[in-house]
Protein backbone atom coordinates (compact mmCIF):
# COMPACT_ATOMS: atom_id res chain seq x y z
CA UNK A 1 0.00 0.00 0.00
CA UNK A 2 1.37 3.32 -1.06
CA UNK A 3 2.66 5.52 1.97
CA UNK A 4 0.59 9.08 2.26
CA UNK A 5 3.52 11.37 3.21
CA UNK A 6 5.26 11.75 -0.36
CA UNK A 7 2.02 13.29 -1.74
CA UNK A 8 1.62 15.32 1.08
CA UNK A 9 4.64 16.57 1.35
CA UNK A 10 4.43 17.09 -2.26
CA UNK A 11 1.12 18.84 -2.38
CA UNK A 12 2.48 21.14 0.19
CA UNK A 13 5.47 22.49 -2.08
CA UNK A 14 2.84 22.56 -4.69
CA UNK A 15 1.50 25.34 -3.16
CA UNK A 16 4.32 27.09 -1.70
CA UNK A 17 5.24 26.93 -5.37
CA UNK A 18 2.48 28.29 -6.98
CA UNK A 19 2.23 31.02 -4.19
CA UNK A 20 6.03 31.91 -4.30
CA UNK A 21 5.86 31.87 -8.14
CA UNK A 22 2.94 34.48 -8.21
CA UNK A 23 4.14 38.65 -8.09
CA UNK A 24 1.69 39.70 -4.96
CA UNK A 25 0.25 38.48 -1.90
CA UNK A 26 -3.17 39.80 -2.60
CA UNK A 27 -4.57 40.14 -5.91
CA UNK A 28 -2.82 36.98 -7.32
CA UNK A 29 -4.50 34.56 -4.53
CA UNK A 30 -7.67 34.35 -6.32
CA UNK A 31 -5.24 33.01 -9.68
CA UNK A 32 -3.15 30.68 -7.68
CA UNK A 33 -6.24 29.19 -5.98
CA UNK A 34 -7.50 28.55 -9.57
CA UNK A 35 -3.88 27.32 -10.76
CA UNK A 36 -4.25 24.88 -8.03
CA UNK A 37 -7.90 23.98 -8.74
CA UNK A 38 -7.09 23.48 -11.86
CA UNK A 39 -3.69 21.24 -11.47
CA UNK A 40 -5.99 19.08 -9.15
CA UNK A 41 -8.42 18.68 -11.68
CA UNK A 42 -6.30 17.20 -14.31
CA UNK A 43 -5.06 14.84 -12.22
CA UNK A 44 -8.44 14.08 -10.88
CA UNK A 45 -9.25 13.40 -14.25
CA UNK A 46 -6.87 10.56 -14.84
CA UNK A 47 -7.58 8.92 -11.75
CA UNK A 48 -11.18 8.36 -12.22
CA UNK A 49 -10.24 6.75 -15.59
CA UNK A 50 -8.45 4.61 -13.90
CA UNK A 51 -10.24 3.72 -11.13
CA UNK A 52 -13.64 2.79 -13.21
CA UNK A 53 -12.04 1.25 -16.33
CA UNK A 54 -13.32 -2.02 -15.31
CA UNK A 55 -16.03 -0.81 -12.61
CA UNK A 56 -19.79 -1.02 -13.73
CA UNK A 57 -22.28 1.56 -15.14
CA UNK A 58 -23.35 4.08 -12.25
CA UNK A 59 -27.44 4.16 -11.81
CA UNK A 60 -27.54 8.27 -11.67
CA UNK A 61 -26.20 11.10 -9.93
CA UNK A 62 -26.68 9.87 -6.61
CA UNK A 63 -24.83 6.56 -7.38
CA UNK A 64 -21.70 8.94 -9.04
CA UNK A 65 -21.15 11.04 -5.74
CA UNK A 66 -21.38 8.06 -3.52
CA UNK A 67 -18.71 6.65 -4.86
CA UNK A 68 -17.13 9.63 -4.88
CA UNK A 69 -17.35 9.69 -1.10
CA UNK A 70 -16.40 6.01 -0.84
CA UNK A 71 -14.31 4.57 -3.33
CA UNK A 72 -12.19 7.33 -4.92
CA UNK A 73 -11.44 9.24 -1.45
CA UNK A 74 -10.84 6.20 -0.20
CA UNK A 75 -8.36 5.90 -3.00
CA UNK A 76 -7.24 9.58 -2.36
CA UNK A 77 -7.24 9.67 1.48
CA UNK A 78 -7.45 6.33 2.66
CA UNK A 79 -10.67 6.76 4.54
CA UNK A 80 -14.31 8.00 3.06
CA UNK A 81 -15.99 11.05 3.54
CA UNK A 82 -18.10 11.07 6.76
CA UNK A 83 -21.28 12.59 5.97
CA UNK A 84 -23.15 13.45 2.85
CA UNK A 85 -26.01 15.83 2.73
CA UNK A 86 -27.77 16.98 -0.62
CA UNK A 87 -30.86 18.68 -1.58
CA UNK A 88 -31.98 16.38 -4.41
CA UNK A 89 -31.37 18.63 -6.92
CA UNK A 90 -27.92 19.28 -7.58
CA UNK A 91 -26.28 20.13 -4.31
CA UNK A 92 -24.13 18.12 -2.52
CA UNK A 93 -22.33 18.34 0.97
CA UNK A 94 -19.28 16.53 1.77
CA UNK A 95 -18.36 16.24 4.83
CA UNK A 96 -14.38 15.29 5.80
CA UNK A 97 -14.28 15.31 9.54
CA UNK A 98 -10.37 14.37 9.35
CA UNK A 99 -8.90 16.18 6.29
CA UNK A 100 -5.70 14.83 5.94
CA UNK A 101 -4.17 17.91 4.15
CA UNK A 102 -5.13 19.55 6.66
CA UNK A 103 -3.72 17.48 9.41
CA UNK A 104 -0.60 18.95 9.89
CA UNK A 105 -1.78 22.39 10.44
CA UNK A 106 -2.69 23.04 14.16
CA UNK A 107 -6.13 23.37 15.16
CA UNK A 108 -5.72 27.43 15.91
CA UNK A 109 -7.66 30.04 14.75
CA UNK A 110 -4.90 31.58 13.21
CA UNK A 111 -4.40 28.60 10.27
CA UNK A 112 -7.97 29.44 8.89
CA UNK A 113 -6.67 32.20 6.29
CA UNK A 114 -4.16 29.70 4.99
CA UNK A 115 -6.23 26.50 4.90
CA UNK A 116 -8.21 27.58 1.37
CA UNK A 117 -4.96 27.58 -0.60
CA UNK A 118 -4.90 23.58 0.99
CA UNK A 119 -8.30 22.96 0.04
CA UNK A 120 -8.30 24.35 -3.80
CA UNK A 121 -6.16 21.16 -4.89
CA UNK A 122 -8.73 18.85 -3.73
CA UNK A 123 -12.08 20.62 -4.80
CA UNK A 124 -9.94 20.15 -8.70
CA UNK A 125 -9.72 16.43 -8.09
CA UNK A 126 -13.47 16.29 -7.35
CA UNK A 127 -14.44 18.94 -10.29
CA UNK A 128 -12.25 16.64 -12.65
CA UNK A 129 -13.40 13.08 -11.41
CA UNK A 130 -16.84 14.26 -12.49
CA UNK A 131 -15.97 15.57 -15.37
CA UNK A 132 -14.97 12.26 -16.24
CA UNK A 133 -17.44 10.99 -15.16
CA UNK A 134 -20.07 12.67 -17.35
CA UNK A 135 -21.42 15.81 -14.36
CA UNK A 136 -20.34 19.40 -15.38
CA UNK A 137 -20.32 20.84 -11.83
CA UNK A 138 -18.45 23.99 -9.34
CA UNK A 139 -16.54 22.55 -6.31
CA UNK A 140 -15.69 24.62 -3.40
CA UNK A 141 -14.67 24.07 -0.13
CA UNK A 142 -14.94 25.70 3.50
CA UNK A 143 -13.25 24.54 6.85
CA UNK A 144 -15.63 24.45 9.60
CA UNK A 145 -13.02 23.60 12.60
CA UNK A 146 -9.84 22.37 11.75
CA UNK A 147 -9.63 19.70 10.45
CA UNK A 148 -12.86 19.34 9.11
CA UNK A 149 -13.75 20.69 6.22
CA UNK A 150 -17.00 20.75 3.94
CA UNK A 151 -16.64 20.13 0.19
CA UNK A 152 -19.69 21.84 -1.78
CA UNK A 153 -20.67 19.94 -5.13
CA UNK A 154 -23.18 21.83 -7.45
CA UNK A 155 -23.81 19.64 -10.42
CA UNK A 156 -24.69 21.76 -13.74
CA UNK A 157 -27.05 21.05 -16.31
CA UNK A 158 -25.34 20.40 -19.74
CA UNK B 1 -2.43 24.72 -27.23
CA UNK B 2 0.42 23.46 -24.89
CA UNK B 3 1.76 20.23 -26.33
CA UNK B 4 1.20 17.27 -24.32
CA UNK B 5 3.73 16.92 -21.52
CA UNK B 6 2.97 13.26 -20.54
CA UNK B 7 0.81 10.70 -22.37
CA UNK B 8 -0.22 8.10 -19.85
CA UNK B 9 -1.23 4.90 -21.74
CA UNK B 10 -3.92 2.96 -20.43
CA UNK B 11 -2.29 0.18 -18.19
CA UNK B 12 -3.66 -2.72 -16.73
CA UNK B 13 -4.95 -2.70 -13.42
CA UNK B 14 -5.53 -5.49 -11.88
CA UNK B 15 -8.90 -6.81 -13.07
CA UNK B 16 -11.07 -7.74 -10.62
CA UNK B 17 -14.89 -8.91 -10.25
CA UNK B 18 -17.10 -6.16 -10.98
CA UNK B 19 -18.80 -5.99 -8.05
CA UNK B 20 -15.53 -5.31 -5.78
CA UNK B 21 -13.94 -2.09 -6.48
CA UNK B 22 -9.68 -3.25 -7.46
CA UNK B 23 -7.63 -2.28 -4.29
CA UNK B 24 -6.30 0.77 -5.82
CA UNK B 25 -2.84 2.00 -4.35
CA UNK B 26 -2.96 5.91 -3.97
CA UNK B 27 0.81 5.73 -5.59
CA UNK B 28 -1.55 6.95 -8.82
CA UNK B 29 -2.36 10.44 -6.95
CA UNK B 30 1.48 11.16 -6.38
CA UNK B 31 2.56 10.14 -9.96
CA UNK B 32 -0.08 11.43 -11.27
CA UNK B 33 0.44 14.88 -9.27
CA UNK B 34 4.11 14.99 -9.62
CA UNK B 35 3.26 14.88 -13.79
CA UNK B 36 0.84 18.02 -13.47
CA UNK B 37 3.68 19.82 -11.39
CA UNK B 38 6.45 18.84 -14.23
CA UNK B 39 4.19 19.82 -16.66
CA UNK B 40 3.28 23.59 -14.99
CA UNK B 41 7.28 23.88 -14.44
CA UNK B 42 7.37 23.55 -18.56
CA UNK B 43 5.04 25.66 -18.82
CA UNK B 44 6.06 28.69 -16.60
CA UNK B 45 10.46 27.81 -17.39
CA UNK B 46 11.71 28.63 -21.15
CA UNK B 47 14.27 25.46 -20.67
CA UNK B 48 14.38 22.10 -19.46
CA UNK B 49 17.48 23.56 -17.53
CA UNK B 50 15.32 26.08 -15.42
CA UNK B 51 12.60 22.96 -15.01
CA UNK B 52 15.60 20.52 -13.50
CA UNK B 53 16.84 23.30 -11.60
CA UNK B 54 12.87 24.21 -9.67
CA UNK B 55 12.42 20.73 -9.06
CA UNK B 56 16.01 20.01 -7.83
CA UNK B 57 14.88 22.92 -5.43
CA UNK B 58 11.59 21.76 -4.72
CA UNK B 59 13.27 18.12 -3.82
CA UNK B 60 15.25 19.84 -1.59
CA UNK B 61 12.74 21.97 0.42
CA UNK B 62 10.53 17.84 0.66
CA UNK B 63 13.80 16.54 1.65
CA UNK B 64 14.61 18.64 4.32
CA UNK B 65 11.48 17.82 5.72
CA UNK B 66 10.69 14.24 4.84
CA UNK B 67 13.72 13.98 7.08
CA UNK B 68 12.09 13.65 10.31
CA UNK B 69 9.09 11.96 9.09
CA UNK B 70 11.60 9.27 8.04
CA UNK B 71 13.45 9.20 11.17
CA UNK B 72 10.43 9.53 13.40
CA UNK B 73 8.88 6.34 11.57
CA UNK B 74 11.87 4.02 10.68
CA UNK B 75 13.70 3.83 14.29
CA UNK B 76 16.67 3.44 12.16
CA UNK B 77 19.61 4.40 14.46
CA UNK B 78 22.98 6.83 13.19
CA UNK B 79 24.82 5.20 10.37
CA UNK B 80 28.07 4.82 11.24
CA UNK B 81 29.30 4.27 7.81
CA UNK B 82 28.28 6.04 3.68
CA UNK B 83 27.56 1.85 3.16
CA UNK B 84 25.21 1.82 5.97
CA UNK B 85 23.46 4.93 4.80
CA UNK B 86 22.95 3.56 0.95
CA UNK B 87 21.75 0.45 2.02
CA UNK B 88 19.14 2.68 4.38
CA UNK B 89 18.21 4.54 1.59
CA UNK B 90 17.46 2.01 -0.61
CA UNK B 91 15.80 -0.59 1.39
CA UNK B 92 13.90 1.35 3.97
CA UNK B 93 13.69 4.80 2.47
CA UNK B 94 12.70 4.20 -0.66
CA UNK B 95 10.63 1.12 0.10
CA UNK B 96 8.67 2.85 2.77
CA UNK B 97 7.98 6.28 0.31
CA UNK B 98 7.68 4.89 -2.84
CA UNK B 99 7.35 0.74 -2.75
CA UNK B 100 10.47 0.15 -4.33
CA UNK B 101 14.12 -1.01 -3.36
CA UNK B 102 16.38 -0.18 -5.58
CA UNK B 103 19.87 -2.24 -5.43
CA UNK B 104 23.44 -0.57 -4.36
CA UNK B 105 26.00 -0.78 -6.99
CA UNK B 106 29.21 0.78 -8.53
CA UNK B 107 30.55 1.57 -5.56
CA UNK B 108 33.82 3.87 -6.05
CA UNK B 109 37.45 2.73 -4.53
CA UNK B 110 37.30 5.13 -1.88
CA UNK B 111 33.62 3.87 -0.91
CA UNK B 112 32.41 7.29 -1.37
CA UNK B 113 30.32 7.20 -4.29
CA UNK B 114 27.94 4.78 -5.52
CA UNK B 115 25.06 3.92 -7.48
CA UNK B 116 20.66 2.94 -7.04
CA UNK B 117 19.49 1.24 -9.75
CA UNK B 118 16.09 1.47 -9.92
CA UNK B 119 13.91 -1.40 -12.29
CA UNK B 120 11.09 1.11 -11.92
CA UNK B 121 10.86 4.48 -11.22
CA UNK B 122 7.40 5.39 -9.70
CA UNK B 123 7.43 8.77 -10.55
CA UNK B 124 7.31 8.05 -14.01
CA UNK B 125 4.89 5.53 -14.40
CA UNK B 126 2.94 5.62 -18.25
CA UNK B 127 5.28 8.88 -19.05
CA UNK B 128 6.77 9.41 -22.16
CA UNK B 129 8.82 12.66 -22.75
CA UNK B 130 7.85 14.47 -26.23
CA UNK B 131 10.80 15.31 -28.57
CA UNK B 132 11.53 18.90 -27.62
CA UNK B 133 12.43 18.02 -23.93
CA UNK B 134 15.35 15.58 -23.91
CA UNK B 135 17.23 17.39 -21.32
CA UNK B 136 14.64 17.02 -19.04
CA UNK B 137 15.33 15.39 -15.96
CA UNK B 138 11.78 14.06 -15.12
CA UNK B 139 12.45 12.66 -11.66
CA UNK B 140 15.10 15.34 -10.80
CA UNK B 141 12.88 15.78 -7.76
CA UNK B 142 14.13 12.69 -6.38
CA UNK B 143 17.76 14.05 -6.82
CA UNK B 144 16.97 17.18 -4.10
CA UNK B 145 15.05 15.15 -1.54
CA UNK B 146 17.61 13.11 -1.72
CA UNK B 147 20.63 16.03 -1.08
CA UNK B 148 18.32 17.98 1.09
CA UNK B 149 17.33 14.64 3.91
CA UNK B 150 20.95 13.79 4.38
CA UNK B 151 22.31 17.75 4.48
CA UNK B 152 20.10 17.42 7.71
CA UNK B 153 21.82 14.52 9.18
CA UNK B 154 25.28 16.11 8.38
CA UNK B 155 25.98 14.82 5.24
CA UNK B 156 26.57 17.03 2.01
CA UNK B 157 26.19 14.72 -0.87
CA UNK B 158 25.76 15.27 -4.80
CA UNK B 159 23.44 13.14 -6.31
CA UNK B 160 22.56 13.15 -10.31
CA UNK B 161 21.24 11.01 -12.64
CA UNK B 162 23.05 9.17 -14.20
CA UNK B 163 20.68 6.50 -16.30
CA UNK B 164 17.28 7.36 -16.93
CA UNK B 165 14.30 4.78 -18.85
CA UNK B 166 12.68 7.85 -20.43
CA UNK B 167 15.62 8.79 -21.95
CA UNK B 168 16.38 5.64 -23.48
CA UNK B 169 18.42 4.55 -21.03
CA UNK B 170 17.89 0.59 -19.93
CA UNK B 171 17.45 1.15 -16.22
CA UNK B 172 17.28 4.12 -14.08
CA UNK B 173 20.32 5.29 -12.29
CA UNK B 174 21.18 7.61 -9.82
CA UNK B 175 24.57 8.34 -8.68
CA UNK B 176 25.32 9.66 -4.95
CA UNK B 177 28.37 10.98 -4.30
CA UNK B 178 29.64 11.86 -0.57
CA UNK B 179 31.95 15.15 0.07
CA UNK B 180 31.99 15.96 3.12
CA UNK B 181 30.53 15.89 6.60
CA UNK B 182 28.56 19.15 7.56
CA UNK B 183 29.16 20.69 11.38
CA UNK B 184 26.21 20.82 13.34
CA UNK B 185 24.73 24.32 13.82
CA UNK B 186 25.61 26.04 10.28
CA UNK B 187 22.87 27.07 8.53
CA UNK B 188 21.32 25.13 5.87
CA UNK B 189 22.53 25.93 2.28
CA UNK B 190 19.52 26.83 0.35
CA UNK B 191 16.02 28.57 1.78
Amino acid sequence: MADEAPFQFLHSELIQYIYKSADTEDTENGRNISKLENLGCRVGQGLIERLTKDAPRFKDELDIMKFICKDFWTCLFKKQIDNLRTNHQGIYVLQDSQFRLLSHLSAGKQYLDYAPKYLAFTCGLVRGALSNLGLRSVVTAEISDMPACKFQVLIQKM
Amino acid sequence: MWPRLLRHSAAQFGRGPTHEMPHFPNSELFTLTYGALVTQLCKDYENDEEVNKQLDKMGYNIGVRLIEDFLARSTIGRCQDFRETADVIAKVAFKMYLGITPSVTNWSPAGDEFSLILENNPLADFVELPDNHNTLIYSNLLCGVLRGALEMVQMAVDVKFAQDTLRGDNVTEIRMKFIKRIEENLPAGEE
